[in-house]
């Protein structure tokens, strides 16, 4: 008897024929965006996307895609298309034209720095 | 008692590693890329779960787990036909059912083993079943998915019904010394398994229209046999497939 095993003799593989005009958009199966939530309460983290030809299908796979290494409380797949984004050319937007490195994360720990540094002044001198 | 108990466990241990292999066979084959990586994550869970049952005879001074998988002669082996059918041309209407049919049984199994008496089993299944959640929506959205959808897939999944039927239905042969166990209270009888079986996958094969008539006495008589030591044809290879690195260096630690 041959082999049944696939690495030995491989299974004559379906082509998918390609259709003699341009593939329309979407016409593989659409692809939904997957965000997971590490623990109860946390904001859910996009983390990629997949094919899938519904959404109840989209969360079967992306079970195994995305939340089989590490913890996952719960998972969102939400259709690409629904979502709207910025486009490249677009990227300026997000350049301010004067320094607001203020309200950068780093700029918050200054502030702190300053505050603590005002209140250990304010501290009577102890001997 | 001690026979009783690995006529259980090699039972339920044995259809996990053959369905495990199975199952990774279709690694890098799977119909798209999403799909084989959740299809040979369920193989390698349903590998596991054989190790974990042979571990428990392991505990009880039986063989070790390696043994059991590797260095057992076919005739000691106790899985069900259905998980060492090939997986022939590579349908995936035939993986589909094949899943689906087993993975039902397992869940009935599991419950049962859940909450009978004996509690090294009742404990493993509960953790089991925690993975095997998984396993049931996939096998469940899927024959949904493809049970509504083209002309095309009906008649693939109607065929792997019709041709797998006897097959799945004698998941629930029942095992030897099975008496005792039900007296022990460890599991129900297998007749009254695969009613619930039943009761379980009915409504959703009626939902795509793929309900199936009790399969005829002539059609079960060649399958039986499988739980007291009777392989299939199709065994032989795949165990020496299976154990193929193993018997080359028999005394390796790996």
């Amino acid at each position: 008897m041959a082999s049944l095993d696939p690495r030995v003799q491989r299974a004559e593989p379906t082509l998918w024929e390609l259709p003699d005009r341009p593939l329309e958009a979407l016409e593989h199966w659409p692809t939904y965006e997957v965000f997971v939530q590490r623990t109860r309460g946390a904001h859910a983290q996009h983390v990629g996307s997949l094919h899938a030809p519904t959404p109840e299908m989209a969360l079967v796979l992306a079970k195994e895609q995305y939340a089989r290494r590490s913890q996952c409380v719960a998972l969102w797949v939400v259709p690409t298309e629904a979502i709207l984004w910025t486009s490249a050319e677009e990227e300026d937007l997000f350049q301010p034209a004067t320094d607001k490195s203020y309200r950068e994360p780093q700029g918050y720990l200054q502030s702190r720095q300053r505050i603590e540094q005002y209140r250990d002044r304010l501290k009577p001198a102890t001997s | 008692m001690i026979e009783a108990l690995e006529s259980l466990v090699l039972s339920l241990a044995d259809d996990e590693l053959i369905m495990g292999h199975r199952l990774a066979e279709w690694i890098g084959l799977g119909p798209i890329l999403e799909e084989d990586i959740a299809f040979a994550s369920i193989a390698q869970d349903e590998t596991g779960h054989a190790q974990a049952y042979y571990q428990l005879l392991t505990d009880l001074g039986l063989e070790t787990p390696d043994r059991y998988a590797f260095h057992r002669p076919a005739e000691r082996f106790r899985c069900a036909h259905l998980v060492e059918l090939p997986n022939f041309d590579y349908d995936y209407g035939l993986a589909l059912v094949r899943h689906f049919l087993y993975d039902a049984a397992e869940q009935v199994r599991l419950q049962a083993l859940r909450a009978g008496s004996y509690d090294p089993l009742a404990g493993l299944a509960e953790r089991l079943l925690r993975e095997e959640k998984y396993h049931w929506m996939h096998a469940t959205t899927w024959l949904r998915q493809l049970g509504r959808s083209t002309e095309e897939a009906h008649l693939r999944l109607r065929s792997a019904m019709q041709q797998l039927w006897p097959y799945a239905w004698m998941l629930f042969e029942p095992l030897p010394h099975e008496e005792e166990m039900v007296e022990a209270g460890w599991i129900p009888p297998s007749t009254q398994l695969r009613e619930r079986w039943l009761e379980l996958i009915t409504p959703l094969l009626r939902e795509v229209e793929l309900e199936q008539p009790e399969p005829s006495a002539e059609s079960l008589l060649p399958l039986q046999g499988a739980r007291a030591g009777l392989r299939s044809p199709y065994f032989d290879a795949l165990l020496s497939e299976l154990t193929e690195v193993a018997a080359s260096e028999p005394d390796a630690e790996w």
